[in-house]
């Protein structure tokens, strides 16, 4: 069965082109555009993994990365990390947040589609 | 054999020769005539010379014959103070030259604020330090009469001769003492009779000691080099050197050299020209080494010729006698009595002055209350104080003499004294260089160094048993321990000599700089401090009398009774004169005081003579001036201090300022990270679509054509998305470097709005209704018209992405407030939050904008143009929407007009 992604992004094309990619791949993709309300998107629809841009409006992707770590229920949930702005601090940050996978704009399609296969897979091996 | 007839008759005309010569040279020097004689460095070096007296006449060979080499010590101190020291003879100098110093009491005493109480101890301890001094010329006098007298072959042939020699000789030297240095009237001229009659002793004693010295050598060893021979035959050049007591004697010596009070008449008070002690810095020394040079000849010879017991001290005398040569030992006897008397005249004058000016005058008008304005005359007073005084001195000598019996060696009784005035040196340098030092702290160092010296030295001198008790000697005063005179604080096995000189003076000078630290000079201490420190910077008094309340013709009365009448009339008369006055009395100027009491001060010493005119111009020893002078100071310390604060506020704010830099270059730094953060945002974000999509329409297989085709319309928008982003850019970096050139033209406003609107509304953007009034935008501009369009395009599509209303509307308002053409942009959107306001006109500063389009440079541009232009776009309150207005100066409105 198709797992679940939440694609946390408020790029309207970019969001596009990602769900277009893994809807290909049999997954379930579901959007959110906001960074204050994603928090509760997630709880809402636990998916199997989450794919988060860093500057989102209303929250940084960074505190809403720490406070799923911070929660029992999240805390190994996996995260695929997207950034615009490039700078090897952004993923330092990423990493001390325990992101799974951090990726910089603009990607391959199939970096990000490999990416994405090996994160559910890790994750459905351990639960 | 000479009978002693002969000697006496030789010894008096000798004395009529001195007379003859001191009558001369006062003659002559009251005519100024001789003046190159009696003004010339060599008579100042030779006067210096009453340093060598008979001790080290006779008694630096008997110090030879018993201790070695030591005796050159006593030549060494002095020479070392002349060579080496010679910049603090030339301050003491010049001080005593500009205050008119009459002695060391009234260097001490005036240093620290004229205080007579210090001029009394210091006085007293002058006295009781020399009396040894005066005690060892009567008995050398004495004792080289009866071995004249004697023939040589014995000391002394009758004891009871010896001392009834001994008084007669006291007394004659009194009554020398007394013609020589009070027959003259004028107390305070300088005493040119006096050191041209020192000199010429000095001449005798120098000649007389090389002719013993060139007969021993020459005429009884046969020889320099048997002599040589002989020397090294004796045991005399194998004495074992004690370092302790060559540092101590080298230091007492040359520390007396400039406190003994016959060394400070000669060398400041007769001191006639600074220049003096250039010359006398070396020939000084030269002296002093050519009366040594035959010292231990004449020791080792007499020690091998002379019978065994024979008193070493004379053999200076004895060793020609043996040989028979009377005449060389009459030249012989008479250097010795040169030395001896010339130096009991001058110390007896130095000292009878101190005691006249410090001990009696005081006590004098302290007697007779306002008595210095009585008729009478106040000189005499003065001479026959000095008179007493000398009598006194030199019978205080014999007494000495008579009761250490005269059996002492002539060295040890000569250091006695030079310990005892050694005691001076640390209150006198210290009053010289160090402006800290205090009256208090000089009486206490005084004090005690003068106890500790007569406790150690003194009194021990006597003897066992005689003054002290020998259970004091051997278990300390009252049985305490450490008060045992020869092992202070229990530290034996220094040499009594050493002990006493190292003790006195260290606890001389703790006393002295520690009470000199604890208290507080009054404000004519500092005064005179500050002039006796800083003698070089201004040799001139400084503190002035009030003179108001002096009445010219008491002062007239008091000066006549202490100057003469003669002198006192021409005083005050080249006074009026120089006043521009006519008659004798001169106007009782602050100026006048002080000459005054300069003049005065060279006749009855400093303290004395500021207290006689104190009396009559009134109490205000301190007068508003002083005050003025010590504020003066304390102004100075206080500026000082304020500079230093300056200097450390300015420190304080050069670190401000460059942590304000510092802060600000963190600022920028952090911005530019910031806006480089943003630009890689800005970039990479259309980019990632654009590649996203490109590889979305690449590897997908059956993409129907409505997809390829929105997916190649995302691709093109996000390229031009990009493509407008960099134009903004580099838009926005010609603006903010000021590159920018305008291109000025005129052009209507209603056509610049029309062109504006039209160009949004083709753009894709949601559709917002325009409300303009035409008729108010009939202004005509000159400015740069397209820079202008582009800010109101930029504002009209602002409004048209982000008016948040169901109907969005745009009101274009123009209003001419004076002359200024104000353009208002008002949407019926929600408005900017009031936090967001400032920034929003920053770069990549978007808000609320969710669809991206923008990069947030729009606003930021604007600015940056309409300051070019000289105007100005700001956020508009109060209009229930969003509003901005665009505010262009009155003379791009005028201009076209």
């Amino acid at each position: 069965m198709g797992k679940h992604v939440l694609l946390v992004e408020d790029e309207m094309n970019i969001v596009e082109a990602i769900r277009f990619l893994l809807s290909r791949e049999g997954w379930e993709v579901d959007t959110h555009s906001d960074g204050a309300s994603a928090l509760d998107v997630i709880r809402d629809r636990r998916p199997d993994l989450v794919v988060l841009d860093v500057m989102l409006p209303g929250r940084s992707g960074f505190d809403i990365l720490e406070e799923l770590r911070g929660n029992d229920d999240t805390a190994d949930l996996p995260v695929l990390m997207l950034t615009a702005r490039g700078q090897s601090r952004d993923r330092e940050m990423a990493e001390k947040a325990g992101v799974s996978r951090f990726m910089t704009k603009p990607f391959s399609n199939t970096e990000v589609l490999t990416a994405v296969r090996d994160l559910l897979y890790v994750h459905g091996q351990r639960t | 054999m000479a009978s002693l007839n002969i000697l006496v008759a030789v010894s008096l005309a000798y004395v009529a020769l001195l007379f003859g010569v001191a009558f001369l040279a006062e003659r002559a020097g009251m005519r100024g005539r001789a003046g190159w004689l009696l003004r010339s460095p060599l008579v100042y070096t030779l006067s210096l010379s009453i340093y060598c007296t008979a001790w080290t006449f006779y008694g630096a060979v008997g110090y030879a014959a018993r201790s070695g080499l030591e005796y050159v010590t006593i030549y060494l101190g002095p020479s070392l103070v002349m060579v080496g020291w010679w910049w603090i003879l030339r301050r003491l100098v010049r001080i005593g030259r500009s205050h008119k110093v009459t002695s060391i009491a009234d260097l001490i005493s005036s240093r620290y604020g004229k205080s007579n109480g210090l001029a009394i101890v210091v006085t007293l301890m002058a006295v009781i330090g020399v009396t040894p001094y005066i005690a060892l010329q009567l008995q050398s006098v004495t004792a080289s009469l009866s071995i004249f007298a004697a023939g040589g072959q014995e000391g002394l042939a009758d004891q009871g001769a010896a001392r009834a020699a001994g008084f007669w000789i006291a007394v004659g030297l009194a009554v020398f003492t007394v013609l020589f240095g009070t027959r003259n009237l004028n107390v305070n001229e300088r005493q040119h009779g006096v050191v041209i009659a020192v000199a010429v002793e000095a001449v005798v004693k120098l000649v007389a000691l090389l002719a013993v010295g060139a007969f021993v050598v020459w005429g009884i060893a046969g020889g320099v080099a048997e002599t040589l021979a002989r020397i090294d035959a004796s045991d005399l050049g194998t004495w074992e050197m004690d370092g302790s007591r060559w540092a101590g004697l080298t230091f007492v010596s040359a520390a007396a050299f400039l406190c003994l009070p016959r060394m400070f008449q000669v060398m400041v008070v007769e001191n006639d020209d600074e220049r003096h002690l250039q010359i006398a810095s070396w020939a000084f020394p030269l002296y002093l080494m050519m009366m040594s040079l035959f010292v231990v000849p004449i020791a080792v010879i007499g020690l091998d010729l002379l019978p065994v017991g024979s008193n070493p001290d004379f053999f200076v005398l004895s060793l020609p006698l043996s040989q028979g040569q009377e005449g060389l030992a009459m030249l012989s006897f008479l250097g010795g009595f040169s030395s001896a008397t010339s130096m009991v005249i001058v110390a007896t004058l130095a000292l009878s002055t101190m005691v006249s000016n410090h001990v009696v005058m005081p006590v004098f008008l302290h007697l007779h209350q306002g008595g210095a304005t009585q008729s009478g005359d106040v000189r005499n007073v003065v001479i026959m104080a000095r008179r007493l005084s000398i009598l006194t001195i030199i019978a205080l000598g014999y007494i000495y003499y008579q009761i250490s019996g005269g059996s002492s060696a002539l060295a040890a009784i000569g250091l006695i004294s030079f310990a005892g005035v050694a005691q001076f040196l640390p209150a006198m340098l210290g009053g010289i260089f160090w402006r800290g030092a205090t009256r208090a702290g000089a009486l206490v160092g005084l004090g005690i160094g003068f106890v500790v010296w007569v406790f150690t030295m003194l009194l021990p001198s006597f003897g066992p048993g005689a003054a002290l008790s020998v259970a004091t000697f051997d278990s300390g005063l009252w049985g305490i321990g450490w008060l045992r005179p020869q092992a202070l604080f229990g530290v034996k096995g220094l040499d009594p000599t050493v002990h006493a000189i190292f003790w006195s003076l260290l606890l001389n000078v703790t006393g002295f700089v520690s009470v000199s630290l604890m208290t507080f000079p009054h404000p004519l201490e500092r005064l005179q401090g500050a002039q006796f420190v800083n003698v070089f910077e201004h040799s001139g008094q400084t503190r002035g009398w009030q003179a108001s309340v002096a009445e010219s013709e008491d002062l007239m009365i008091m000066t006549q009774r202490i100057l003469g009448a003669r002198e006192a009339q021409r005083l005050f008369q080249t006074a009026a004169e120089a006043q521009g006055r006519g008659g004798y009395l001169p106007e009782p100027t602050a100026d006048f005081l002080q000459q005054l009491e300069r003049e005065l001060a060279g006749s009855v010493g400093g303290a004395t003579a500021h207290a006689m005119i104190s009396q009559i111009v009134g109490g205000t020893a301190v007068s508003v001036q002083d005050l003025l002078a010590v504020a003066d100071e304390s102004a100075q310390i206080l500026e000082y201090s304020n500079q230093l604060e300056a200097k450390s506020r300015e420190l304080t704010r050069t670190a401000a300022q460059l942590r304000d830099a510092n802060n600000k270059l963190m600022q920028l730094s952090d911005q530019k990270d910031a806006f480089l953060s943003q630009i890689s945002h800005e970039l990479r974000t259309p980019m990632t679509s654009i590649r996203a999509f490109s590889e979305i329409l690449r590897d997908t297989d059956g993409l129907g054509p409505m997809e390829k085709s929105k997916y190649a319309n995302i691709i093109h928008v996000e390229a031009i998305r990009l493509t407008r982003l960099l134009d903004d850019l580099l838009d926005l970096s010609v603006l903010e470097n000021g590159q920018v050139t305008l291109n000025q033209q005129s052009g209507r406003l209603v056509d610049l709005l029309d062109h504006a609107v039209a160009t949004a509304e083709v753009s894709e953007a949601r559709p917002i209704t325009f409300r303009r009034r035409r008729l108010d935008e009939t202004v005509t501009l000159h400015t740069d018209l397209d820079r202008l369009n582009q800010v109101f395009i930029n504002l009209i599509t602002n409004a048209q992405k982000y008016c948040s209303a169901d109907a969005p509307e745009l009101r274009i308002e123009v209003s001419r407030p004076g002359e200024a053409v104000v353009v208002d942009f008002i949407d019926n959107g929600s408005g900017i939050p009031p936090e967001s306001r400032d920034v929003m006109f920053e770069k990549f500063n978007r808000i609320g904008a969710e669809d991206g389009s923008g990069a947030g440079l729009g606003l930021a541009i604007c600015r940056e143009i309409m300051a070019r232009l000289g105007g100005d776009v700001r956020y508009l309150e109060g209009t229930g929407g969003t509003g901005f207005r665009v505010t262009l100066p009155q003379s791009q409105a005028l201009a076209a007009q």
